[in-house]
């Protein structure tokens, strides 16, 4: 693929250029403004607790929005038809979860981190260092998966190949993600998943419209135009209905299975996401951002379907498939085929600023957690001296982030590491979720069931996926020539999901440690909000 | 306290206190409206979404019948988890407003008044 020196044909990198540099410009200039007021530990890690319900649900739906569900699903939906859009369906159910079990809860329990939520009735040490080393590895799965793809993008979008010129632009993309949360914060870094996701809807809103319009706004006819660009017949047909890429045998079926549920239970439990939630003033705000992040991805999946198929018709399985990226390539083409080299180069932009976006999210959440629960919790057992050294300790840590994230990038830009998100994802599911609900449900719940829950579900996850197709043993995993897979699945969640469940259980009843008094704070500042935090006036 | 440094714990009552609102007649009812609607709309939505997952995994001849042109049941019953989707949040929402922040908002004011 280094050979396709040209990227897509047709594309102007230059221009491609032009676009994302504007758009780091601008956004930088408006994450120094943001970060005027940013002195407080609240002001770094939730930006003051100061955004309303209807922003924080834009950035969330600008953090969840990653390049994987954008390019991805438009991609897989051109190639392999319906199968495509059952991801989408799986990501966007996953939020009832969190409206109705996790978000104001949380807002109302915890201040910064989900360790904060974990530890509120459990001995701190263990049970803050088990919520960190989960978000951490959450964090680090997803952070690689998206830096590795920054380096595919690169090289399908602004036409830079070979190594040294894909090297330069992951290490170009971790200094500038680090920029932002090193001086923007929370703050910041909320602004800038604002701006990208009022981009990208809007982008996918105008292509939308624009390959309707080409169909008479008949969805069945556009249909039609996919089935025919396939070849018609039997084989165009199958990509109307499921079954082309997960129909292949009992194994890929039950695949599919495990991978719906990590999907629909393991949103709520990823760190990043939860941490939103600590960014508005109310547990009702919470709700609100909810609400709109419901609304606005629940839209953004629905014009993925019309581009998908709209790839599929207007571009053509074969062309996709034979582009740098693959499938990765199917919405910057359909771009190309709309719009000319002018809406390719705003997509590719688009596509940059997601990436940065997430990593941003992904970043800050992961710096909060290694400071305020392994540093001030952890390691000073609470006492540290004063807020400014928290934030300190949090700012060094986004800078070790960064330049892991580069090096893992760098490394790993030619591995397919794509099951990392779905393993992001079965950990989030597994050790997360799990966590979570016992600790706000149930009164019984002690230490020892919340590590049993968090080590296992961590554990058994990656174990599994260690010793899954994904790593060995097939023609795609990501060791070529090793054979050391004995788990039939790439992914863990149907069984590391309801094991984890069970681990929770079982410590919390071999323990006979009883929480109940801190759980009586805890149920009723959960559900009335009182001594919640609040907001910081400036 | 040591859950959270300073700033939240400030002001909250011994762990009687927290007891004594637990028990309360109006926290079991704050409780019990919160439980009775997200509890089984949980089930539900989780089941109805396994349906479909199952129905797509296991049914592909059934999901790929066409309904009118090229449009299936697999599209129809996708599309109707967005709609549900949209309903619940909805439901949720006005239930959360009408049944439960008067409530919440009570005792809150009870619980932060005490401590003052």
């Amino acid at each position: 693929m280094r050979n396709l020196a040209a990227g897509v044909e047709g594309s102007n990198p230059t221009l491609n250029i032009i676009i994302f540099a504007a758009f780091v410009a601008i956004t930088l200039v408006i994450v120094f403004w943001a970060s005027r007021n940013t002195k407080t530990a609240s002001d770094y890690y939730a930006a003051g607790r100061s955004f309303t319900g209807p922003q924080n649900g834009i950035a969330i739906s600008g953090d969840y929005l990653s390049a994987a569900s954008f390019l991805g699903i438009a991609g897989a939906i051109a190639v392999n038809g319906y199968d495509g859009f059952l991801y989408s369906i799986g990501f966007l159910v996953a939020w009832l979860v969190a409206l109705l079990l996790i978000a104001e809860l949380l807002r109302n329990t915890g201040k910064f981190t989900m360790g904060d939520v974990l530890a509120f009735r459990m001995k701190q040490r263990p049970v803050r260092a088990a919520a960190a080393i989960s978000t951490l590895a959450v964090s680090f799965f997803y952070l690689l998966a998206q830096m590795t793809g920054a380096g595919g993008l690169v090289n399908l979008l602004l036409g830079v190949s070979g190594d040294v010129g894909q090297d330069i632009v992951i290490a170009v993309v971790g200094v500038i993600m680090v920029m932002y949360v090193l001086i923007g914060g929370m703050k910041g870094t909320t602004w800038v998943q604002i701006i990208k996701a009022v981009l990208l809807i809007a982008g996918a809103l105008a292509m939308t419209i624009w390959v309707l319009a080409k169909y008479g706004f008949n969805f069945s006819s556009l249909l039609q135009g996919a089935v025919d660009r396939a070849g018609g017949g039997a084989k165009g047909e199958a990509l109307l209905g499921p079954g082309k890429q997960y129909g292949k045998s009992d194994t890929s079926k039950l695949d599919f299975l495990s991978l719906a549920i990590a999907l629909v239970l393991g949103t709520a439990g990823l760190p990043h996401v939860l941490m939103r939630f600590y960014t508005v003033p109310t547990a009702r705000e919470a709700r609100k951002s909810v609400v709109w992040a419901i609304g606005l991805i629940g839209i953004f999946y629905l014009f993925t379907l019309v581009l998908g198929y709209g790839a599929g018709a207007l571009v053509g399985a074969n062309t996709i498939s034979k582009a740098p990226g693959t499938t990765n390539s199917a919405a910057p083409l359909l771009a190309l085929e709309l719009g000319g080299p002018v809406l390719l180069g705003f997509i590719a932009a688009v596509a940059f600023a997601t990436i940065l976006a997430v990593v941003a999210g992904l970043t800050i959440t992961a710096s909060a957690s290694f400071a305020h629960d392994v540093y001030a919790n952890v390691i000073k057992k609470g006492q540290v001296d004063s807020k400014s050294s928290e934030v300190r300790v949090a700012r060094i840590t986004a800078l070790v982030i960064g330049a892991v994230a580069i090096v893992g990038g760098i490394l790993a830009k030619n591995q397919n590491v794509a099951f990392l998100v779905a393993l992001a994802f079965a950990v989030a599911a597994s050790a997360n979720l799990p966590t979570l609900l016992y600790s706000l449900f149930w009164k019984r719940f002690n230490t020892t069931g919340a590590l049993f829950s968090m080590y296992g579900g961590l554990i058994i996850c990656v174990v599994l996926i260690i010793f899954s197709p994904a790593v060995s043993g097939s023609s795609s995993a990501m060791i070529k020539g090793a054979d050391f897979a004995w788990f039939p699945l790439q992914n863990p969640g149907l069984v590391s999901i309801p094991a984890s469940f069970l681990l929770g259980w079982l410590g919390t009843i071999l323990s006979r440690e009883k929480t109940a008094d801190k759980y009586a704070e805890m149920e009723v500042r959960s559900l009335t909000g009182a001594h919640a935090e609040k907001a910081t006036v400036h | 306290m040591s859950t959270t440094d300073e700033g939240v714990g400030e002001g909250t009552g011994p762990d009687d206190d927290w007891r004594r609102v637990q028990e309360s007649t109006e926290f079991a009812q704050l409780r019990r409206r919160l439980r009775v609607f997200v509890f089984p709309m949980t089930v539900l939505f989780l089941i109805w979404y396994l349906v479909y997952v199952l129905l797509a995994d296991y049914a592909q001849g059934f999901m790929s019948t066409k309904l009118i042109g090229n449009f299936n049941v697999g599209l129809l019953i996708g599309l109707l988890q967005f709609v549900t989707t949209f309903l619940i949040t909805w439901a949720y929402v006005r239930y959360a407003n009408r049944k439960l922040d008067p409530i919440a908002d009570k005792i809150r004011a009870e619980v932060e008044g005490d401590a003052q």
